[in-house]
């Protein structure tokens, strides 16, 4: 809203019209809708903390954090979230490996090289690639990403790392692009203008000025796309498997932190057991895992705005 | 001199073939889908009954608790939180620490991952409020998770009306109020429209929190009431594609099918809407 619209807002007339009665009543009205969203995010972290101490009773926190196996319905059951981090890991860096460079190149191509045309076609094909669900790239991955890993190497385990890499990287590619090319295109023209001004070529002013300039913004572009990678569900469940172990070869069957949640939940653990409690102490270390990337994203964006505005 | 120019003609075309990477992928990923798909679809399937036996399923319950599902959460994010938006972008005439917190946090709201809102409706729907597992307490989830992302659209939507429509109405002497219900809402309408089908559509492919909030695979009819037990397209879509039978494997790309034909539709009608309103501003 502009400013002068902002002062004629502020009432004159009486307060005793009926109509102001009714737009008191609708302001808090809107007003307590918006505080749901607060109150979704105190439930989320409450109940996450809350359940996760009962299991923290059960289960040491050092050997949760400390603990190498994974074995939720063994007698005695073990609850190290190792093997679990280390799938997440294997999953979101192999994903980052295969969008990052992707998708920071597909946002040049289209801000700095494509013709105006070509870019109004090539945008929404790979925006649609961000609108297929995630249990269908989980089906590709089964079905067409695994089989043609095996004609490479007939190591590969019928669900493994790579293939849940793969197709999440594929997933998370438009997000590093279209993301990456806001931070291009944030870069000032004078800036590419007094480059091309000096002779030099567009990869020059594409790798020395544009880049450099939009390089906290394309950060932080990495780690959103990184986090929306560490919380994917479906895909890395059906691609990647259900089999916690640590390790970090991706031609293995591995089990992550979400799959595992999932893998939970659609079996029958009692409710307040321990494996029903794990579910939540898994939740947790994934959320402070996302957060944590969140906010270093934001902190990114933030400097990345004070420079040039 | 020559040099330089090699190296920028060869650094242009990795740009280019990365692009053209994304949509070969794209090609690639539709073809093997419509390939493995195709040959199970028909009338029968889509209306039929699921069946242990995969020769014989349908998806009629799936598509039906998808839809039930959709409806009531969209049902109860959509009222919640255009009033949540309008409150924020138009009740708000100044910044202050209160707004700016709601804020900060609808934007990591939008941030958890989807299977966290499962855990938070496992804990408060499903246990506390001893709801079980019911649509309904699948659906109060659900919307939990969109009302972040239908408020940013809506909020979106609201700053593109232009503040002389604001102007013009308080000075003929109504009262904010009117001003927002009579001329910035109907105005507004036709994004926030778009971006609710958006938001829909992307929850319709939402699986995960379903999971955890126990929508199952078995269920046979579909649901007749809120607080019958439910399964959903993607969730079926999810149980065959695990099934090692190679049928199995095939009604689950059929089924798949089915669901991006349907979100296509809903999205070409978000696309439309957005061009209708382009045309009108210009």
């Amino acid at each position: 809203m502009p400013a002068d619209a902002k002062a004629l807002w502020s009432p004159v007339r009486s307060r005793f019209d009926s109509r102001h009665f009714t737009q008191s009543g609708v302001k808090w009205l809107t007003f307590a809708c918006a505080l749901v969203s607060v109150a979704t995010t105190f439930g989320i972290v409450a109940v996450l903390l809350s359940q996760s101490i009962t299991f923290f009773k059960t289960v040491p926190i050092g050997s949760f954090l400390g603990g190498t196996q994974w074995r939720p319905s063994a007698t005695p059951p073990e609850f190290g979230v190792l093997p679990l981090i280390s799938g997440t890991l294997m999953v979101t860096i192999g994903a980052g490996l295969i969008a990052v460079p992707l998708g920071l190149m597909s946002a040049i191509y289209l801000s700095e090289y494509a013709h105006p045309k070509l870019r109004r076609t090539l945008k929404p094909a790979l925006e649609l690639l961000a609108g297929i669900p995630t249990v269908v790239y989980g089906y590709l991955g089964l079905y067409l990403v695994t089989p043609l890993l095996k004609n490479l190497s007939p190591n590969f385990q019928a669900t493994n790392g790579a293939a849940g890499a793969i197709v999440v990287g594929i997933m998370i590619l438009p997000l590093v692009s279209s993301l990456c090319e806001d931070a291009i295109a944030a870069v000032p023209k004078s800036l590419r203008e007094a480059a091309y001004g000096l002779g030099a070529t567009k990869t020059e002013v594409t790798t020395k000025i544009v880049i450099p300039a939009a390089l906290s913004g394309i950060m932080a572009s990495f780690i959103l796309a990184l986090s929306r990678a560490l919380g994917e569900t479906m895909a890395v469940t059906l691609a990647a498997g259900s089999n916690p172990v640590l390790t970090f070869d991706p031609q293995k069957s591995i089990q992550t932190m979400t799959a595992y949640i999932v893998s939970t939940c659609q079996g029958d653990a009692a409710y307040g057991s321990v494996q029903y409690n794990s579910i939540f102490a898994v939740g947790v270390t994934l959320f402070v895992f996302t957060m944590g990337m969140n906010m270093i994203a934001t902190r990114l964006v933030r400097r990345f705005r004070q420079v040039y505005s | 001199m020559a040099k330089r120019k090699r190296l920028d003609s060869a650094f242009g075309f990795l740009c280019l073939s990365a692009a053209l990477i994304g949509v070969g992928i794209l090609v690639l990923l539709l073809y093997r889908i419509f390939a493995d798909g195709i040959g199970r679809l028909s009338l029968s399937f889509i209306e039929g009954e699921l069946s242990q036996r995969p020769k014989h399923a349908g998806i009629w319950p799936a598509i039906a608790g998808t839809s039930y599902v959709m409806i009531l959460t969209g049902g109860i994010a959509v009222p919640i939180g255009v009033a949540a938006a309008v409150y924020l972008e138009e009740f708000t005439t100044h910044r202050n620490r209160l707004t700016d917190f709601i804020q900060l946090n609808i934007a990591n709201l939008a941030g958890v991952p989807s299977i966290v809102y499962g855990l938070l409706g496992l804990a408060v729907f499903v246990r506390y409020a001893r709801m079980g597992n019911s649509m309904l307490a699948g659906a109060l989830t659900m919307a939990l998770l969109i009302l972040p992302m239908i408020i940013i659209v809506t909020q979106e939507a609201l700053r593109s009306v232009p503040g002389s429509f604001r102007e013009a109405s308080l000075g003929l002497g109504s009262t904010r109020w009117q001003a927002i219900r009579y001329q910035v809402l109907p105005s507004a309408l036709p994004g926030i429209f778009t971006g609710i089908i958006l938001a829909i559509s992307r929850a319709i492919g939402e699986t995960a929190p379903l999971v955890v909030v126990g929508a199952v695979v078995g269920i046979v009819s579909a649901p007749t009431s809120l607080n019958d037990r439910y399964t959903a397209l993607p969730l079926q879509i999810f149980n065959w594609a695990q099934d090692p039978r190679e049928e199995a494997h095939l009604v689950s790309a059929a089924a798949i099918v089915v669901l991006m034909i349907g979100l296509l539709l809903l999205n070409s009608i978000a696309i439309v809407l957005r061009n209708r309103v382009k045309n009108r501003r210009s």
